[in-house]
């Protein structure tokens, strides 16, 4: 029988994924302790084992900000955690299949004009001519060139960390196994091992999120997506671009090694925490990739692999402070697009933490908006009294 | 007798996977049985193609007999059983193995209700300095080449490692006329020695093994034990071997190379199907768990052979006939419950043999720390010793998934069958964990590459 460690820290974290890590290096840079719990490996479940986009162009025009600003993280990686993890600003091609994708297209460039993305649409005999290996259905697409890839087996991982480096707390292999609160400070458990004491609790526990939101009276209807996901053998280099389907389906990048990563369609669950993808979503994975990349024609899958992710019904994050509980604040349910914005998410978990606020916008994403009106109100009083 | 309604499936026409059929189909079961290969036998008694002329004497030797009465009792069950071979299970799932079959290159998906795996063996690779050079062939791949293109891998073979496929492959080649220059134990003769009580519980074996290295020595082939591999050496392919009998380095001409060190166990499709998988101590791996008549953690689901633990051929054979029994006796068919016991007397009886093979031919315990940076361990990805350590030391990987993940080990066409042995070997030696602590790679589908434009059949009815 081993005596509880008690550590006393500014900010707990539950959930060792990219927002989790980079929260927990985030606060670091502002001079705050913090403690980090992950209960298997940091980048284990979903962040780490995602496709790798690093995509602005798509994202609802509420994310923008917060995806500029990570887009500017993603620019210094390497200073910041001391890998490139294979990062390029590779172009990601978003392609039209018939003309109503297009026009699709053209209106999300329109949309997203304020954010600057530097979006172009490219049809016709110049897509044809830049992208000689696309497939013939696809009619045109839109480019939005300083968007990209990286490898997220390695990202993830860097950030917990640069966050180690910096002096933050990651507790690897150990689960949160109950939280209390007493109204001013938190206290986390993992068994009998460790209990970490902190007036702020960050929830960036991912698909499993839910359970904590619930115990603080603010249920969310999160629920598991499993993405599919499979790699081919290395192939001759002929694709730099990060390519994605208008109105969803199939996703693919060819790392610098050859190898193809694509995505599309869904995994199974195996039980609570892994997943794998599903026979089916493989098939049409291969008919898909195919039709859009002939050069596919004879390549092999070598691997194929899920993860578990968290979705709310409008694929929106929850990402803010709790609506009933002061110190706890939210980041979670990226409903498979969380990359990309996670160091961004970071920081402004970080500033939450720290000031209370963020200087990016982020309304969009409060809990509130899953909790009855009535609720949310007298549990903001109650916290104001 | 009226059997119930199973939907047996064996994967595996080995051994294990042979003697398992003819079990089910005695008791009135026909059950489905699929086969990676072109022709069952599995590997050990793997057979040539139909217009082979070399007969079963000069293919299987000593083992001629057995491999013949293996061929014949599954030759007489063709028409009890739905065979599929040149078929690969790639994947399981939801009670359907998908299966891809080669010559057509269509996949297709089986339904079990039970399922035998006897996935069998590949060897257990030890990289060397200059491996990868073309000429260099596992113990395993030089065997396979006699038998079944009725080739061999050089004209001036250099054979190394350890294990009794050392010397059974050398032997095999002397006898098809190639010149053996060297065969290259890493075992010492002062471990023979020290095993010589527990192998004489199988005195015939041993004779026959003892009769391999004598016969050797008498045909003049240059036997050395206790040498430790240095490097493989040539420019475009291989034409040197350099070991050191820990006092110098010796060189020894050859213009091929097959080396390994025993055999490994394909577990992947246990791992898919979802078994528990336990430290093996004596197999130096994790392998899936399974009672002494083969029942694994998941019901419905038995093992038998060396896919779950590496115990040769004659094993094998016993395994897979126990096996099968269990899994009758699980479906309410009546079995001979003597003939259940009396195959896991034998299967018992077998262990001080089988213990006293590891300390005749031990595992090599400093091959890690005598292992170069500069060593290439995962040729798929292009891996080095030295790249595996900085990930250990660097970003503090101290498992073996965190390892792929981070370095690529094992991420290529092999998915770590070939590289995952030596890799673990590595992590421990960098991390100073001991061997069982650092895991094992999750198994992901497909078991094997799988062509993207497979064309799916319908499901295979049985």
């Amino acid at each position: 029988m081993t005596a509880t460690r008690t550590i006393d820290t500014d900010v707990a974290i539950v959930g060792g994924g990219i927002m989790g890590a980079s929260a927990a290096l985030a606060l670091r840079r502002k001079g705050v302790s913090v403690v980090l719990l992950e209960r298997d490996l940091c980048g284990s479940r979903s962040s780490g084992v995602n496709y790798g986009g690093v995509r602005r162009q798509g994202r609802p025009v509420s994310q923008l900000p917060l995806a500029q600003r990570a887009h500017q993280v993603w620019a210094d990686l390497p200073a910041l955690i001391g890998t490139d993890g294979e990062y390029q600003r590779s172009g990601h091609f978003k392609i039209g299949r018939s003309e109503a994708d297009m026009a699709a297209l053209e209106a999300y460039a329109n949309l997203s004009r304020d954010f600057d993305l530097g979006i172009q649409l490219i049809s016709g005999t110049a897509l044809r001519e830049r992208c000689p290996w696309l497939g013939g259905r696809a009619v045109g697409g839109s480019l939005c060139p300083d968007d990209g890839q990286a490898n997220p087996r390695l990202v993830s991982p860097a950030f917990a960390l640069a966050a180690r480096r910096a002096g933050a707390q990651i507790l690897e292999r150990t689960p949160m196994t109950s939280v209390e609160h007493d109204g001013k400070i938190f206290t986390v458990r993992s068994g009998t091992t460790v209990a970490v004491r902190a007036p702020v609790l960050i929830n960036c526990a991912g698909a499993w999120a839910g359970a904590l939101t619930a115990q603080f009276d603010e249920a969310v209807p999160i629920h598991s997506g499993h993405p599919a996901m499979a790699v081919t053998e290395p192939l001759p280099f002929f694709m730099h671009w990060s390519l994605g389907v208008e109105g969803g389906g199939i996703y693919c990048r060819q790392v610098a090694r050859g190898n193809l990563v694509l995505g599309g369609g869904s995994g199974v669950a195996l039980d609570a925490d892994r997943a794998r993808s599903e026979r089916s979503a493989i098939a049409t994975l291969a008919v898909q990739a195919v039709e859009l990349l002939p050069a596919l024609k004879n390549a092999h899958f070598i691997r194929t692999w899920s993860g578990t992710e968290g979705y709310l019904p409008d694929r929106q994050p929850v990402l803010g402070q709790s609506s009933t509980t002061p110190g706890l604040i939210h980041g979670f349910g990226f409903a498979g697009a969380g990359f990309q914005i996670g160091p961004g998410v970071g920081e402004v978990l970080a500033e939450l933490a720290r000031d209370g606020r963020s200087t990016t916008p982020i309304d969009a994403f409060a809990i509130e908006r899953f909790v009855p009106k009535a609720v949310a109100e007298v549990a903001s009083t109650a916290a104001v009294q | 007798m009226t059997a119930p309604a199973l939907q047996p499936v064996i994967v595996g026409a080995g051994p294990a996977g042979i003697r398992a059929a003819q079990t089910l189909v005695a008791h009135g079961v026909r059950p489905v049985v699929i086969d990676e290969a072109a022709r069952s036998g599995g590997q050990i008694y793997r057979r040539p193609p139909a217009h082979f002329a070399r007969s079963a004497q000069t293919l299987y030797g000593t083992e001629a007999s057995r491999a013949t009465a293996l061929h014949s009792t599954f030759d007489g069950l063709q028409t009890h059983i739905n065979y599929q071979p040149d078929s690969l299970v790639w994947n399981a799932q939801g009670g359907l193995l998908d299966v891809l079959h080669g010559p057509t290159q269509t996949t297709r998906t089986v339904p079990y209700g039970q399922l035998i795996v006897a996935s069998g063996a590949t060897d257990r690779v030890l990289p060397v300095p200059g491996w990868t050079l073309p000429g260099v062939y596992t113990l395993g791949g030089a065997q396979v080449a006699l038998k079944f293109q009725g080739c061999t891998i050089g004209r001036n073979v250099v054979l190394m490692g350890t294990g009794p496929l050392l010397y059974l492959v050398a032997y095999q080649y002397a006898k098809a006329g190639t010149k053996v220059a060297a065969v290259l134990d890493t075992a010492r003769f002062a471990d023979q020695l020290a095993a010589l009580p527990g192998m004489l519980t199988q005195p015939t074996v041993l004779a026959k093994g003892l009769y391999y290295v004598a016969w050797l020595r008498a045909q003049g082939v240059a036997v050395h034990t206790g040498v430790r591999p240095v490097r493989v050496e040539g420019d475009t392919r291989v034409n040197a071997v350099v070991w050191s009998d820990g006092q110098a380095e010796n060189t020894v001409p050859c213009d091929a190379v097959g080396f390994g060190y025993a055999l490994r166990s394909e577990t992947q499709l246990a791992d898919l199907l979802g078994c528990r998988f336990a430290w093996a101590p004596m197999h130096r791996a994790h392998l899936p768990e399974r009672d002494s008549s083969g029942r694994t953690s998941v019901a419905g689901v038995y093992l038998a052979g060396d896919g779950a633990g590496i115990m040769g051929a004659d094993a094998a054979e016993w395994a897979g006939e126990r096996t099968a029994l269990a899994l009758l006796a699980d479906h309410g068919v009546k079995v001979d419950t003597a003939r259940a016991a009396e195959l896991e007397r034998k299967l018992t009886d077998l262990m001080p043999f089988r213990q006293g093979l590891e300390r005749a031919f031990p595992f090599p315990t400093d091959w890690a720390a005598h292992a170069p940076d500069a060593l290439v361990v995962c040729r798929c990805e292009n891996i080095t010793a030295g790249e595996l350590r900085a990930c250990a030391r660097d970003a503090g990987a101290d498992e073996m998934n965190r390892l792929k993940a981070l370095t690529r080990v094992g991420m290529g066409r092999c998915q770590g069958r070939m590289c995952g042995v030596a890799a673990a070997e590595i992590l421990a030696q960098a991390t100073g964990k001991p061997i069982d602590r650092v895991g094992r790679l999750r198994g992901q589908a497909p078991i094997k590459p799988i062509p993207i434009h497979l064309q799916a059949q319908a499901e295979a009815r049985t």
